[in-house]
Order: structure tokens, then C-alpha cells, then sequence
């Protein structure tokens, strides 16, 4: 096990008897699947959530006894990293709609007795959001020292403040948006039209029978491609290829096509294809201001942000927080903002751990000094 | 620019600032003048800086910075939202220092500008009898890789004032050792201006 893990975790689960959703529909009874790491301090003052993005989990970090591969945000949580967890008491929790171990379309209706498929509701991010606040309540948190996230995390953040702006004392919002860009819903949308073109995805309806594996893998595939930059895939492949002499054949013989083959395939091993559906239509359906201008949602935020964008992403690209930074100075709100240099791409965030780490000690430095006084 | 001249000038803007007011510097650097003035005034202070590893060292400091050019990030600002907004040593070094006055004179109910003074006698014997541009240690470049846009002097700077009916309230003008009282256009490296 690596130095400064966490070491060996495990999932826990929060049941709850419903939850309403933004679509008026109720969700019940409803699993949250989560992981703690460190310790809750007395006066529960020490406790950070973090938000996972689209095909994450609970498991941020440490191991899981049958698993070799450490939690997704393993570099970043754990003693005396950013999120250190001998200060610290760190939790984070599967979205609902998800499928590892939350309330998701692979969980069963008790209504009927099947899996729910396209029978369970559409979920938006602010439904995730109340959902987590139910297990915070259920800790016995009032005030999270801090919300983090990136990508869709980084809207579950941005939901938090806007939902539950006296349960936190800051925010991290990383490489995200208030609302998606017709490009990203484009994005989405060949994504999820490649699930549903698989002739196994059966209308939603493929739970114990063969599973739509070619189609998740394909839109894995596309998803990959935009987390990625031109240069990181320059850097990474080149032009390399198996083949010696260039070969006409269909067969992946590049190694980036080799690559995004690997990953389409180890994808759908632990992802559920409804899952990529539903929580893709979320990111879509985001738009946290909606009719109002974003810097009235912020009004009256006394929690301090700390804003974080790199430099190659194209898919959240860095003008889309600024837009947070600017609606944060009309609204008055205490917000540090940088676009990190980096040629990661979107992936960024869950590789440029040195310069995240150092923004985001300091700054929770900061936020402590000042609930202590 | 020595850090005597730095130091001096830092003391005179944190004497002029009042306690517990809020403050933004544009083109706050590392953070060093704001983090005076957080300690010895109790500031509530925001940077806006370019650079990022500047942008490291401020939020080490725990100041909060917000990482963008100067030139167009006033925009997101109310009008007067903040008591005072700085520009210490910035102000040669962008491409629209009348724009960017304007807009800090409309977000700030009062402004700090501070900048080299261009007509001090070292640059104006460096030219005279050298017959080339200047490197003093208030502008310690080469023609070629200056980061300044735009060289002026203190009269230049009083001339505008006047013009555009800028109040100055308070000035002071440094040189190397100090305060500098007779002819500050000749002999001080520095002029510090507080204006409305």
C-alpha cells in the first residue's frame, strides 16, 4: 500500500424512507452508499464532502481488501495531503442514480419487485445534493468546513451553495460550470445515444440478460477523448502504432486506439449503462441560476470559494468559471480563483495534485483560522 | 526598484489606509503589500494578479486572488464596492493605464497609484550624456525586455489629474533614502499618489 494511504476502507450505507425530487416524483426508500476517512473532531467542525464526477464513486480513497487499485482521489486525500485526514474528516458519498451502491435505474422498484430501468425518475444534480444533505444531517453535521468537487462535482458543489448556503464554510468548485454548453450536451448526447443504439439495451430493460457493453464502451470511448487535450494525446501516443509497416485494417492497430479500446472495455465491467444515461442527463439538465442572474443565487454567500480551472481543458474550458468568479464579485463573495497551467486537459483535476494540493491546504488554512475565531 | 524604496513606500500606503477597510490590488504580485496591510491595518483585501505562481504565493498567504489580467477584470465589480483599490507599480505596465484608472476610480471610492518616476535626474543623465534609454534601479530594464508600456513622470501624472478633474487627496514621492520634499520630479524614484 502506498505511504500516506488511508489504508484498507470500506463502503458503508445510509437508508433513508424517501426523498421528493425536483421532478415531484419521490424516490423510496433510498440507499447512499459512502466512505469516511479520518475522524469526526467534537464539535464536528473538521468535516469535508467530497463530490464525486460522472462515473465515480464513494471509494475516494485507501483500498478495498479485494481491490488493487486505490480510491479515484487517492493522491489527494489521506495523511498530510491536501485533504489530510489527521485533521480532517473526510466523506464521500455516491451520487443517487448511480450504480455503486446508491439508489440507482440497477436497484430494485420495491413497487414491483424489478430492477427500476427506465422506471426510475430522472434525478438532477440538486436531487443528489439533497440527498447528501440527508446523510450530512444523519452525521451530524451542521457546518461542512468544506464542499469540493470537479467537473460534476464541481456542479454538486455549486449546488450546495446555492441550496444550503449556512451548512458550509466554503467551497471548491474545480474544472465545471454553472451550466452546460450546447457543445457538452452534444457531447452527452452521442454518448448516450451510442447506449441506446446497442440493440442489448433492450429500452432500458437488460438487467439479466446481456448488457449493453458495446454501446457504454463507445460512449466511454467519446468521453475519454474530451477529457483528454491534443497535446496529452500527442504526448501520450504519438503517432505510434503496433504494427510496424502501416496496415490497412480495421483493427485498433494505434496505440490510441488501442487505448480507448482498453478503456471502453474496462468501463462497462463496473459501470451500468441506465446509470451513464440518467447521470449524463443530469450534468445536462444543470443550470443553477435558471431564470435568475447567477450573482443573485450568490447573494448573501458568506462561505469563501476557492475557484480552480486549468488551462487545456476544452470540455470545461476556464471561461466558464470565470463566469462564477464574476457573478462571486457582484455578489460580494469571498472567491480566489485560478486556471491552473496544465496540458492534462480535462483529466487536470485529477492529475495536477501539486499545484491543487498547495492552493488547497493554504485555503483551508484560511477557512479554519477564520471559524475559529 | 530597491527594496528600501518597497519598504518605504508600502509604510506610506498602509499609513494611509484606514483600519479594517476593504482593499484591492491590481496586480497584486506575491501578495506582500496586502499582507501588510491584512496585519497592520486588518484589511479585508482581494488581488487580482496574471501570474500564477504569484497566485501561489498569495493564497499561501491567505489572501484571495483572483487569477486574471487587470485590463478587463474590473467589469464584474460594483460600482465603489471597495474603500480603496491600488495600483502600486502596475500602472506602467499595462496597455490602457487611462482605462483602467477609469475603472478603478469607479469601483474604488479612493485609489492609490504608484509607479517609477520617469524624469528622475539618473534617467535624465543616462539619456543626456549616455544617449540611451535608461536602467535605473527604479526601472531596472533593457529596452528590450521592459515589462513597461508606458513611462511617466510625476507631472505627467499631475498633468492628467488635472485634466480628467481627478482629485488628488494625499502624495508622497521616495527616493533612495527616504522622503523626498524638493523638486520630487528630479529627484524622487517613486511617486504615490491617493486619489478620488
Amino acid at each position: 500500500m502506498e505511504k500516506n494511504s488511508v489504508g484498507l476502507v470500506e463502503t458503508k450505507y445510509f437508508n433513508f424512507d424517501e426523498l421528493v425530487l425536483d421532478s415531484k416524483e419521490k424516490l423510496k426508500p433510498v440507499t447512499i452508499a459512502y466512505e469516511t476517512y479520518g475522524t469526526l473532531n467534537k464539535d464536528k467542525s473538521n468535516a469535508i464532502l467530497i463530490e464525486h464526477a460522472l462515473t465515480g464513486d464513494s471509494h475516494a480513497a485507501g483500498e478495498h481488501e479485494d481491490e488493487d487499485k486505490p480510491g479515484w482521489w487517492d493522491s489527494m486525500i489521506g495523511p498530510g495531503k491536501a485533504f489530510d485526514t489527521e485533521k480532517y474528516f473526510v466523506i464521500c458519498s455516491n451520487v443517487i442514480g448511480g450504480c455503486k451502491g446508491s439508489t440507482g435505474p440497477a436497484s430494485i422498484n420495491p413497487k414491483t419487485g424489478k430492477t427500476y430501468g427506465l422506471s426510475f425518475p430522472i434525478i438532477t444534480i440538486a436531487d443528489m445534493v439533497r440527498a447528501q444533505k440527508k446523510l450530512i444531517d444523519f452525521l451530524g453535521i451542521k457546518k461542512l468546513l468544506t464542499v469540493v468537487g470537479g467537473s460534476m462535482g464541481g456542479m454538486q458543489v455549486l449546488q450546495w451553495l446555492a441550496s444550503y448556503p449556512g451548512n458550509l464554510l466554503s467551497a471548491i468548485p474545480i474544472a465545471t460550470t454553472v451550466k452546460h454548453s450546447p457543445q457538452q450536451i452534444a457531447f452527452s448526447e452521442v454518448g448516450r445515444q451510442a447506449v441506446m443504439s446497442d440493440p442489448d439495451w433492450r429500452n432500458g430493460n437488460y438487467y439479466g440478460a446481456s448488457f449493453p457493453l458495446r454501446g457504454l464502451s463507445v460512449a466511454r470511448m467519446i468521453g475519454h477523448i474530451t477529457y483528454m487535450s491534443d497535446i496529452s494525446m500527442a504526448e501520450k501516443f504519438g503517432r505510434r502504432s503496433k504494427e510496424e509497416k502501416p496496415v490497412f485494417k480495421f483493427e485498433p492497430s494505434f496505440e490510441v486506439e488501442g487505448y480507448l479500446k482498453y478503456r471502453g472495455d474496462s468501463f462497462v465491467k463496473r459501470f451500468d449503462a441506465n446509470s451513464y444515461l440518467y447521470i449524463t442527463k443530469s450534468l445536462d439538465l444543470f443550470d443553477l441560476a435558471g431564470e435568475k442572474k447567477l450573482h443573485q443565487v450568490f447573494a448573501g454567500i458568506r462561505a469563501k470559494l476557492l475557484i480552480l480551472s486549468f488551462k487545456s481543458d476544452w470540455l470545461y474550458p476556464s471561461y466558464q468559471s470565470k463566469e462564477i468568479v464574476k457573478a462571486c464579485k457582484l455578489a460580494g463573495v469571498d472567491a480566489t480563483y485560478c486556471e491552473i497551467f496544465s496540458t492534462y486537459g480535462h483529466d487536470a483535476f485529477l492529475l495536477e495534485v501539486e499545484e491543487e494540493t498547495h492552493l488547497i491546504k493554504h485555503f483551508l488554512e484560511k477557512v479554519e483560522s477564520e471559524y475559529d475565531r | 526598484m530597491t527594496d528600501k524604496t518597497e519598504n518605504t513606500s508600502y509604510k506610506i500606503i498602509a499609513d494611509w489606509i484606514e483600519e479594517k477597510s476593504s482593499v484591492l490590488d491590481l496586480g497584486c504580485g506575491g501578495g506582500e503589500l496586502l499582507s501588510l496591510l491584512m496585519e497592520r491595518k486588518n484589511v479585508k483585501a482581494i488581488g487580482i494578479e496574471l501570474s500564477e505562481q504569484a497566485i501561489y504565493k498569495c493564497v499561501a498567504k491567505g489572501i484571495s486572488v483572483v487569477h486574471e489580467n487587470i485590463e478587463n477584470g474590473l467589469n464584474g465589480y460594483a460600482d465603489k464596492s471597495f474603500d480603496y483599490v491600488i495600483l502600486y507599480n502596475t500602472f506602467q505596465e499595462i496597455k490602457n493605464p487611462a482605462v483602467v484608472l477609469g475603472e478603478a476610480l469607479r469601483v474604488g471610492k479612493k485609489v492609490i497609484v504608484g509607479f517609477p518616476n520617469f524624469a528622475h535626474w539618473a534617467s535624465r543623465f543616462q539619456i543626456f550624456f549616455n544617449g540611451r534609454v535608461p536602467v535605473t534601479s527604479s526601472m531596472p530594464f533593457q529596452w528590450y525586455d521592459t515589462p513597461n508600456l508606458h513611462f511617466l513622470s510625476i507631472l505627467n501624472f499631475e498633468d492628467y489629474c488635472n485634466i480628467k478633474k481627478i482629485k488628488i487627496e494625499k502624495f508622497a514621492f521616495i527616493g533612495k533614502s527616504g522622503s523626498v520634499k524638493l523638486l520630487p520630479n528630479l529627484f524622487a524614484e517613486m511617486g504615490i499618489f491617493l486619489v478620488s
